[in-house]
């Protein structure tokens, strides 16, 4: 505990500091730059996803393209006619898998903004543990590093899924990919499990120690308890996975059976007896249905920020957000078995997960409801922002309807493992969670880098991206019915799927076109970051404390002492106000005119917020 | 160090919780995670038969008991610090040390003894789950031990005293956390056999 002893001497946040380019840009303990970190390196690892995705997209889209232009990006893995090699094509969808939900959607998503927001919106200086947020990053750094490395080894990356499951993932003769790429995968994500853990330590431990004077639990925005939960999520569900990767590393290093047992390869039978592939199972899924959560609680939390800011509404049913939040997180630990409807499982068990599962859909709605209400009739600005959350709304909705039906266990033995499947979670979590992890981004750029971000450039990825994400998922939601399993290199051996042929192409090409649109947005991010137009403290006249600092918050975030709080965040539009918007460090003593009569009772206990003296024995 | 913080730092956690302790108790929380997953994987597979029996290691008792005293040493080191009675601080958290040193150096021995009997890492999953059990809490408690090393250091140059107990406070509780946590595997391992 040397950070015990060093959080003695961290006083001063006021001096000025002058730490040199390493402390201040790469080793940093600041918030801001560590988010900002996690941005830059989400965006990298984005794109990265994306190419991958695009390479399978031609394979089955073109499935007699001769690819031999690829090879100086992939040498060897596209053969002398110009195929590509069918492992690759495993370990390409298992890389693009991996890193959109691990390395784009949880650390680029929550990382970032999380790391920005809660400081900024609860009213702290930083984070509990400036160390421990550095160490969390560079934790992901080193796992980023080696999940990169193993990109480029002469076995491939891991080819067995993002899943892992075993026996194929502890085998290495099952697939290249199972090799050297298996044991890096591991390692990685080990890493970044560290990561995550650290992370989410620090964010509960922010939310729940350092909130500013006022701050009280029902006046958090809403983004705040968004990533609160997310943390706790987190925090409860990662020691599985790590658990079931650590039997997973045992079997393939230390020549355990925990989950190997009657296995032969070319007639030869393993030693290993006595282990349970479905335990591995049990394990991944206990940590891998929070993980969707954890993916796209944190973008939900942000579109109700910028939905209620952009309507110029409060937002509708805060407490049955909050709630609805938190009934997904509870019920997110008791439905992990239904990624196991087909595994044998008893029905009368499945029956049980079924009736859990299909309760999710309950706080859903309520959410979805709650974003339409906040809509209805408001003020609506149309930012590039407000466009892409609204899109998430689209995407939720229409994503979630199709859980409701792969939830159903009799349902899920036609549709298992089809692109009905994959068209479901790339519209609910990935879509929905990419949006909302991009709206973020617009909403919160000018707090980010002082600049605004272009318009015109922000309007036009929207509808390239919004069109083009509808029509990549939609068709496929007709290929999974017409039956195609997912994670095959190709179909042409089956006479009855030739009917679909032009489909795939179609979904490849609007895929080939979206991945286009989202470069308009890379160039955007760079350009404005250094020649963007300069912007004003609080571009989007919004009430939490963010916008209440300077236009470069420096370190400490308020040059002078932090604002107190006085009232909710979404005092939008309010009766009797002239403004129509009050930030949160209003006293309702200052706007009498707009008060409701219940608020006229809270003017007394101002003075006592104020006066909070904290307990300056508590060292810390 | 408080007069100074009173003019510099305006704001102060709203909870009277030091942020190291409830960090602490996140950390733990995830411990009890990795834990709770381990056990009930053990479970589940012990369901499906096939499953060896086997004797628990007799020094496995002793450990347990050792590991007990440190924990009792630790309590006692906390309580002297805050009567700011140093010589007996200083007694007492070495205690907890070299303890805690004994109850690592007995699990080797168990494990020593384990293999005699013919029970490896290696074969059914009975026998590996106790060894990844009582590795993954060795390890922590290595982790344990490095608090504790901060800690006895820290009591050592006189920096613990009344005024001063959030280190020995949060050593103390990850250490008393090992402890319950091996007395949970012990009994677990031994119901569950």
């Amino acid at each position: 505990m040397a950070t015990v002893a060093a959080a003695h001497s961290d006083h001063a946040h006021d001096e000025h500091h002058d730490l040199g380019f390493i402390r201040s840009y790469i080793f940093s303990e600041d918030h801001k730059v560590i988010a900002k970190q996690y941005l830059i390196s989400g965006i990298i690892w984005a794109i990265i996803g994306g190419l991958m995705s695009l390479v399978f997209r031609l394979q089955l889209g073109f499935p007699d393209m001769d690819l031999s232009w690829l090879k100086p990006i992939l040498g060897e893995w596209v053969n002398e006619s110009g195929k590509l090699d069918a492992n690759f094509y495993l370990a390409l969808v298992t890389m693009h898998g991996t890193i959109m939900v691990f390395f784009v959607l949880t650390a680029g998503l929550s990382g970032t903004f999380s790391n920005f927001l809660i400081p900024l919106q609860i009213g702290a200086r930083d984070m509990a543990s400036g160390f421990m947020n550095m160490l969390s990053y560079w934790f992901f750094f080193i796992s980023s590093v080696i999940m990169f490395w193993s990109i480029f080894i002469e076995t491939g990356p891991a080819g067995g899924g993002w899943v892992i499951y075993p026996p194929l993932s502890a085998l290495a003769e099952a697939n290249p990919g199972s090799g050297t790429g298996m044991t890096l995968w591991l390692v990685s994500m080990a890493l970044f499990i560290v990561s995550s853990l650290l992370g989410g330590i620090n964010y509960v431990t922010t939310v729940i120690n350092l909130r500013t004077k006022g701050m009280t639990f029902d006046k958090m925005p809403l983004t705040i308890w968004a990533f609160t939960f997310t943390a706790i999520l987190g925090i409860l569900s990662f020691p599985v996975l790590l658990s079931a990767a650590l039997l997973l590393i045992f079997d393939r290093s230390f020549g355990t059976s925990f989950y190997l047992s009657d296995i032969y390869i070319n007639g030869q039978a393993l030693p290993n007896q006595g282990g349970s592939p479905i335990l591995f199972q049990h394990l991944f899924w206990f940590l891998g249905h929070p993980e969707v959560y954890i993916v796209i609680l944190p973008a939900l939390g942000l579109t109700s920020e910028i939905i209620a800011t952009n309507s110029r509404k409060p937002i509708f049913g805060y407490k049955a957000m909050i709630f609805s939040m938190a009934g997904i997180m509870f019920l997110a630990f008791i439905v992990w078995a239904h990624h196991m409807f087909m595994t044998g499982m008893n029905p009368f068990l499945g029956s049980v997960f079924m009736l859990l599962t299909l309760i999710i859909a309950v706080p859903s709605a309520v959410k979805a409801f709650n974003y339409i209400t906040t809509l209805w009739k408001g003020n609506i600005v149309f930012t590039p922002a407000m466009l892409f959350a609204i899109g998430l709304v689209s995407f939720f909705v229409s994503g979630g309807l199709t859980g409701i039906i792969l939830g159903n266990s009799a349902l899920d033995i036609q549709l298992h493992d089809t692109y009905f499947v994959v068209a479901h979670f790339h519209l609910v979590m990935g879509s929905a969670a990419f949006f909302g992890m991009i709206a973020g981004v617009y909403h919160w750029f000018p707090k980010m880098f002082g600049k605004m971000m272009n318009k015109t450039l922000g309007y036009v990825h929207f509808w390239a991206s919004i069109i083009g994400v509808y029509l990549v998922f939609f068709p496929m939601h007709y290929i999974g019915i017409a039956g195609f399993p997912r994670r095959y290199y190709q179909w042409s051996g089956f006479e009855a799927f030739n009917t679909y042929a032009d489909l795939n192409a179609f979904i490849s090409v609007a895929a080939i076109l979206t991945f286009g649109a989202q470069l308009i947005f890379v160039f955007n991010f760079i350009y404005s970051i250094f020649w963007g137009k300069k912007a004003s403290a609080n571009p989007w006249k919004s009430n939490t404390l963010e916008w209440t600092t300077p236009v470069n918050p420096g370190h400490g975030n308020w040059p002078g002492e932090i604002p107190t709080v006085y009232r909710w965040p979404y005092d939008y539009s309010k009766p009797g106000s002239e403004s129509d918007f009050i930030p949160q460090n209003i006293p309702f003593s200052a706007t009498p005119e707009s008060n409701l009569p219940e608020e006229n009772e809270l003017i007394e206990e101002e003075k006592d917020i104020e006066n909070i003296e904290y307990n300056y024995n508590i060292p810390d | 160090m408080t007069a100074e913080n009173n003019i510099t730092e305006n704001v102060k956690p709203v909870l009277s919780i030091n942020k190291w302790k409830f960090i602490t108790w996140l950390f733990i929380i995830t411990i009890v995670m990795l834990f709770a997953s381990q056990t009930s994987a053990y479970l589940v597979r012990r369901a499906e038969g096939n499953w060896t029996e086997f004797e628990m290691p007799s020094i496995f008792y002793w450990s347990t008991s050792v590991l007990i005293v440190s924990s009792v040493l630790m309590f006692l080191a906390q309580r002297a610090a805050k009567s700011d009675d140093f010589g007996k601080l200083k007694t007492y958290i070495a205690g907890a040390f070299g303890f805690g040193t004994a109850f690592l150096v007995m699990q080797y021995i168990g494990w020593t003894q384990l293999q005699e009997t013919g029970i490896y890492l290696k074969g059914n999953p009975s026998g590996s789950f106790l060894y990844i059990l009582t590795g993954l809490h060795a390890f922590h408690l290595i982790s344990g031990l490095v608090v504790l090393i901060f800690a006895l250091v820290a009591a050592f140059r006189t920096r613990i005293h009344s005024k001063n107990l959030i280190q020995i406070e949060v050593c103390s509780t990850y250490w008393h956390f090992l402890d319950i946590l091996w007395v949970y595997l012990f009994v677990f391992l031994l119901y569950f056999r």
